[in-house]
């Protein structure tokens, strides 16, 4: 039975749908990564991925138009990092606790909503998948990588531009410098409070993608709590890639094609308790995290608020 | 603060600011109702008639009351344990997962075990709880001292790695021999013996677990501020360098404070299965078991400003907002999730006010600098000082 796994067509179909599962946790991830480098925890992921999630599902079921909802679920996201950062920024809350109010009111408005304004469990046809020109033509790899559907091929982009982004652009210098250390960053004329809005908004609107791109991109169906703990590993992983972009992506593909590995050990019925294959991606994070050589702290502002002296 | 002298209008209008203090987590529900009140608008549905129906089903009847009361007792004892931890600067989000092994450990010694004087497994089935529940909390916080783990995730990663060990256990070892035997294979333990349930306070569902619950309050307030155990975890919690300067052994204290709270879960975990249950059943998630509770009792934490005895009346005003929210849904046809994210404004209004009670004292320092008053500043109920002899 194990020996099934081993299969050709098997491992394909594990490679192919890690890299799809891994597409929520890129934008979720990518998008933390940014508040963290600026200085601002944020635990309200899974809140914002809930909203999203739900939005973006809804605008499909009543619109039919796949891009009206991915801006919506950004517009909704936009509002929830706002929020986030007035709190977090402007009244200088305690970031943690704050995320996790965040947290639950996104977890009680979407499902608040959904039993509200829909109540049944309804398929949607959300995003197809589009097949690259040439490079989606070559064998395996093609079939592998270049017959995704768009946002996963977007989740991928992100990871270059982010790195781009936050090394190379004074962007990145200016969010980097208000992480490490914000009062220098602000004697030489930065805004600390601005960046850090920015980098909150941008997290909540990449966070909200995320969410949308379960509801109507990989599984194309709204569901109470459908994250399930998805936004909390999307934190994990950037703590899991140290502040880094390509770090994230090797933590997400890792996470990924461990549950993808998890997923096909039950579709073959190979005699392996399904709960404890579930759980296996939740160990390997610890253990990864445990014994990670590189004992990265992160940025040092991270999760200190900024006031000006005097 | 005794300033009967004082002739100044200050330390009057300084007192005033005190009480407006105390009362911001007060502000802070009336203003999360309020924002609450325009979702039903939104929602076609008349505030007035939801909120005094939530009201009605939350303390309407002594029935009622005792349903808010039953409610409460795990929001106590995770906050309680939120208390400690965040006290020492530790943020134990894993109260659904210490829970959930908390009453696995003691539903399976209860099952196991069936001939005991119900006295005394109940008290074992307490410490099992416990253990189980500090075992889980205390490994993140062995991960966050000695392996430097973020411990916000790994509690989170040990939730998740609960739900499964629950949802495994109470579909395999210890399912219930008569589901095993049906067709319906309905994930759940067998019932315990009615020797080994929690005695009932009245002839409601209210078992004894409350009176626990508000005598473990008093413990931790007295553990927290007259022990040296407590002071070395809030010394921890407030500055690690100092403490570690002052001869206190951090990595030691930061378990400790992780591990006490889990065994509080745990015990919460417990008494859900003893005292209201009396099976553990499991629809696949955690808060199929908890009903979130892991989570609401850190609100009602909050609310308490984390002090052990105003976590009491919180966890009551908590308990009855759950209970209530379902007789608002019967009533007004509102889903009862509304109540979920109300909490969750809650606890980012209370975090908010911190804001206006430091911008407060900034005032009330900057005045003693100015000379206008020579009272000392107040400690917002921090006195590090008091060392336990």
């Amino acid at each position: 039975m194990i020996s099934d796994l081993f299969t050709a067509t098997v491992i394909m179909g594990i490679i192919s749908s890690g890299i799809r599962l891994a597409t929520p946790y890129l934008f979720a991830s990518i998008g933390e990564m940014f508040g963290q480098r600026s200085g601002v925890l944020n635990l309200g992921v899974e809140g914002q991925m809930l909203l999203g999630a739900f939005t973006a599902y809804y605008v499909v079921l009543k619109t039919g138009n796949l891009f009206l909802a991915v801006l919506a679920a950004m517009a909704v996201g936009a509002i929830m990092g706002l929020a986030m950062g007035f709190v977090t920024i402007r009244l200088q809350a305690t970031q943690g606790i704050a995320g996790i109010g965040f947290y639950l009111f996104g977890m009680g408005m979407s499902n608040l909503l959904f039993q509200k304004l829909i109540g049944v469990v309804e398929n949607i046809n959300g995003f197809p998948i589009v097949k690259i020109p040439l490079l989606g033509d070559i064998p395996v790899i093609g079939e592998i990588f270049f017959q995704q559907n768009l946002l996963v091929y977007l989740a991928f982009l992100l990871v270059p531009i982010a790195w781009f982004v936050l090394n190379k652009t004074t962007l990145g210098l200016k969010i980097r410098a208000v992480g490490e250390n914000p009062e220098a960053a602000d004697s030489l004329g930065v805004s600390v409070v601005r960046v850090r809005y920015f980098t909150v908004i941008l997290g909540g609107i990449l966070s909200s993608i995320a969410g949308a791109s379960l509801s109507v991109a990989l599984l194309n169906v709204f569901q109470q709590n459908m994250t399930a703990g998805q936004g909390f590993i999307a934190v994990a992983l950037v703590y899991f890639g140290s502040w880094r972009p390509f770090g994230i992506l090797a933590g997400a593909l890792l996470f990924s094609m461990v549950n993808a590995l998890q997923l096909w050990i039950q579709v073959l019925g190979i005699p392996i308790p399904s709960e404890l294959a579930v759980m296996m991606p939740y160990i390997l994070t610890i253990l990864v995290l445990a014994l990670s050589l590189s004992k990265d702290k992160g940025p040092s502002a991270l999760t200190k608020a900024f006031e000006r002296e005097g | 603060m005794s300033q009967s002298t004082k002739n100044f209008s200050l330390p009057s209008k300084f007192r005033l600011s005190a009480v407006f203090d105390a009362l911001m987590p007060v502000f802070a529900t009336i203003a999360a109702l309020l924002v609450g009140a325009i979702f039903l608008l939104l929602l076609g549905a008349n505030p007035i008639t939801a909120y005094s129906a939530l009201l009605e089903g939350a303390f309407g009847s002594f029935n009622a009351f005792a349903e808010t009361l039953v409610k409460s007792i795990p929001l106590l004892l995770i906050g309680l344990g939120t208390c400690i931890a965040y006290r020492g600067s530790v943020t134990n989000i894993g109260g659904e997962g210490q829970m959930i092994v908390g009453a696995l450990l003691s539903t399976w010694i209860g099952l196991s075990f069936i001939n005991l004087p119900g006295w005394l497994m109940i008290i074992i089935a307490m410490l099992a709880g416990s253990l189980g529940g500090a075992i889980w909390g205390g490994l993140p916080g062995l991960l966050k001292a000695y392996f430097n783990v973020n411990e916000i995730l790994s509690t989170v990663m040990m939730n998740a790695i609960a739900v499964q060990i629950m949802n495994y256990m109470l579909r395999g070892p210890l399912i219930d021999p008569v589901q095993a035997e049906a067709a319906s294979q309905i994930p759940q333990t067998a019932r315990l013996e009615v020797a080994y349930r929690l005695p009932r306070l009245a002839p409601t569902r209210l078992h004894i677990g409350l009176l626990i619950a508000i005598l473990l309050a008093v413990a931790v307030y007295i553990l927290l501020w007259r022990t040296t155990l407590g002071y070395r975890i809030r010394a921890v919690g407030q500055n690690q360098a100092a403490s570690k300067y002052g001869g206190i052994d951090v990595k030691k204290h930061i378990v400790l404070a992780l591990l006490l709270s889990g065994a509080f879960a745990g015990l919460a975990g417990m008494m859900q299965v003893y005292g209201v249950n009396y099976r553990m059943i499991t629809d696949g998630s955690s808060t199929g078991f908890t009903g979130n509770a892991g989570f609401n009792g850190i609100v009602a934490a909050l609310f308490g400003q984390l002090h052990p005895i105003i976590t009491i009346p919180a966890s009551i005003l908590f308990g009855g907002l759950l209970v209530g929210a379902n007789a608002m849904q019967r009533v007004v046809q509102v889903p009862s999730a509304l109540i979920t994210g109300l909490n969750g404004l809650v606890v980012v209004f209370v975090v908010s006010s911190e804001y206006f009670r430091k911008r407060n004292q900034r005032k009330h320092l900057a005045a003693i600098e100015a000379g206008l008053d020579n009272e000392p500043p107040r400690q917002n109920g921090e006195n590090l000082e008091e060392v336990p002899a």
